[in-house]
């Protein structure tokens, strides 16, 4: 499944020291729920994103376990406090062992 | 005097057993997009309609969660597949040596031109449709294998080329040398089609606002499109949409790209004239 | 014997009474052995732990769902009525400042979305949301 698989993340550039800022992520992906049937009437087999993780400056924001439930393109909308300025850390884990990782970088003032 | 709706129709059985006060007419709400996109989700019907006074974008017959999708552009899952084809408008493709962005540039050159679409084509002597005209770009200019008619590149690309002119109004000619395949498109509106004997105008004309069992129909308009649904999570192009439709009347559908849908795809864009322009939209 | 049409009533909600007994507690039970996964059996209580979902969801394929849930550490949430329950996982780091959040889910047909959250002083709340799930109008 590692092909066509693109996230997308939603930060703020800036903010103010402290400051609860909300984060936006969407990845699009499948979620083939290995509960659907092909055309020959076989189980298609489970491939899903089963966890994301959100860090910043390597303290961690959300830690998500996914079921097949989760929707295709998984989506999830949190907040994060700001301390500093720094990296925020998007980690994606694909049932098929590859990681998707992006990062953005915001400054507080 | 313009004909009132007509409520008379086998469609108002599953009105009187589905529908509650939460369903009614299109509702209020008004579609700012990314809090800046103004659109145009009601208005005056155009001259050549000659049964509805007044036009609505699909988006006012879903419900708030729905709507919602809609109002942010990372919150519209579609607008994954509008990046996908952003990277793929810049990326060289066939034997010219061609991508999209060597001839048109920034794909907001292409602003206004969703609205005016499906289009006579002078020196082709037919109307097209835009994807028509991305595959005459691959094919002519840039020496590249046409895609698909309702493929996932093509729907993407022409959710692309619509995003940048959301918020314009609709506005498809079908005068002059359109008129013949507008009148075709009309013609084909109103036919019945299928077991079911259904035309489009019987559930998208006659029973807008009404229920068909759980789902509550819109005018059946395309200013939205490419639509992404919420029941299959991946852009669905006008012609595959005209294809399930038909279909469901449980009628041989004609192909998408044929004769049939062009001219349909033209006459019903004409009766959103005035809507603003939304695709990629998010309906159920 | 004679059966009027009062009897035959009768007779079938009370069939249907006990379709509905006979089903409900299997598959709630799905749900509560996975609660009980989580709480090891430790009692549940209310709080101020809340889940947001439309009353009825277009389509059941993509439901917005969003979990608030203010001095938890975890949150579970559930779907009984799904094949499987289980729907996701949400802990919250220290840089989290409103345990709070929200994400789209698949429900197969009507039914509650169940979240039951683990506080900071390790006890457990929980809260539900009734989703009625419609189907399309012609299947297309």
């Amino acid at each position: 499944m590692a092909s066509g698989v693109k996230p997308r993340v939603k930060v703020p550039k800036t903010a103010a020291a402290g400051d609860s800022i909300t984060i936006k992520t969407l990845i699009s992906h499948k979620m083939e729920s290995g509960q659907r049937k092909d055309g020959d009437g076989n189980l298609i087999p489970r491939s899903i994103i089963n966890r994301f993780t959100a860090d910043f400056n390597g303290e961690n924001v959300i830690d998500v376990t996914l079921e097949p439930a989760i929707s295709t393109n998984p989506y999830f909308q949190f907040d994060a406090t700001v301390p500093e300025s720094g990296e925020f850390k998007f980690t994606w884990y694909d049932d098929d062992g590859d990681v998707y990782e992006t990062a953005k970088q915001i400054s507080v003032s | 005097m313009k004909r009132a709706k007509t409520y008379a129709s086998i469609l108002t059985v599953a009105v009187a057993m589905g529908a509650t006060s939460v369903w009614a007419d299109a509702d209020e709400d008004q579609l700012v997009v990314n809090g800046e996109i103004e659109m145009i989700t009601e208005a005056a019907a155009a001259e050549h309609l000659e049964y509805v006074d007044t036009v609505y974008s699909g988006w006012r017959f879903r419900s708030d969660e729905t709507q919602a999708f809609q109002m942010d552009d990372f919150d519209n899952p579609a607008m994954i597949f509008v990046e996908k084809a952003q990277e793929v408008w810049d990326t060289v493709d066939g034997s010219e040596g061609k991508a999209c962005a060597s001839c048109h540039e920034d794909v907001e050159s292409l602003k206004g031109v969703r609205a005016v679409y499906p289009k006579w084509n002078e020196s082709a002597g037919e109307v097209r449709t835009l994807e028509m005209q991305v595959n005459d770009c691959r094919e002519n200019q840039m020496g590249a294998k046409p895609w698909k008619y309702t493929g996932g590149d093509m729907a993407n690309m022409v959710a692309l080329i619509s995003s940048v002119s959301r918020g314009l109004p609709i506005s498809v000619a079908i005068d002059g040398p359109a008129q013949e395949t507008w009148e075709k498109g009309k013609e084909i509106y109103y036919t019945r089609y299928g077991q079911l004997e259904l035309s489009c105008a019987n559930c998208h004309e006659d029973n807008y606002g009404n229920m068909i069992r759980a789902d509550h129909l819109s005018q059946g308009q395309i200013n939205g499109f490419p639509t992404y649904r919420l029941k299959n999570t991946k852009l669905n192009s006008v012609h595959a949409r005209f294809k399930g439709c038909v279909r469901d009347t449980r009628a041989q559908t004609f192909s998408p790209g044929s004769d049939e849908f062009i001219a349909l795809e033209l006459y019903v864009a004409s009766r959103g004239n005035g809507l603003s322009v939304e695709g990629p939209s998010v309906r159920n | 014997m004679q059966l009027t049409r009062r009897d035959l009533l009768i007779m079938g909600s009370v069939g249907m009474a006990t379709a509905a007994l006979g089903v409900t507690p299997a598959l709630a039970s799905l749900t509560d052995d996975e609660i009980a996964k989580i709480t090891g059996g430790a009692e549940v209580g209310a709080g101020d732990l809340s889940v947001t979902a439309p009353e009825i969801a277009e389509n059941g394929n993509t439901v917005p769902i969003e979990i608030s849930a203010p001095g938890a550490t975890m949150v579970a949430v559930f779907a009984d009525g799904n094949p499987t329950p289980n729907v996701v996982t949400f802990k919250f780091g220290p840089l989290n400042p409103t345990h709070a959040a929200s994400t789209r889910i698949r429900l197969a047909k009507t039914q509650n979305v169940v979240a039951i959250a683990q506080m900071e002083d390790g006890s457990f709340q929980k809260a539900s949301a009734n989703v009625k799930v419609t189907i399309g109008g012609c299947g297309g």
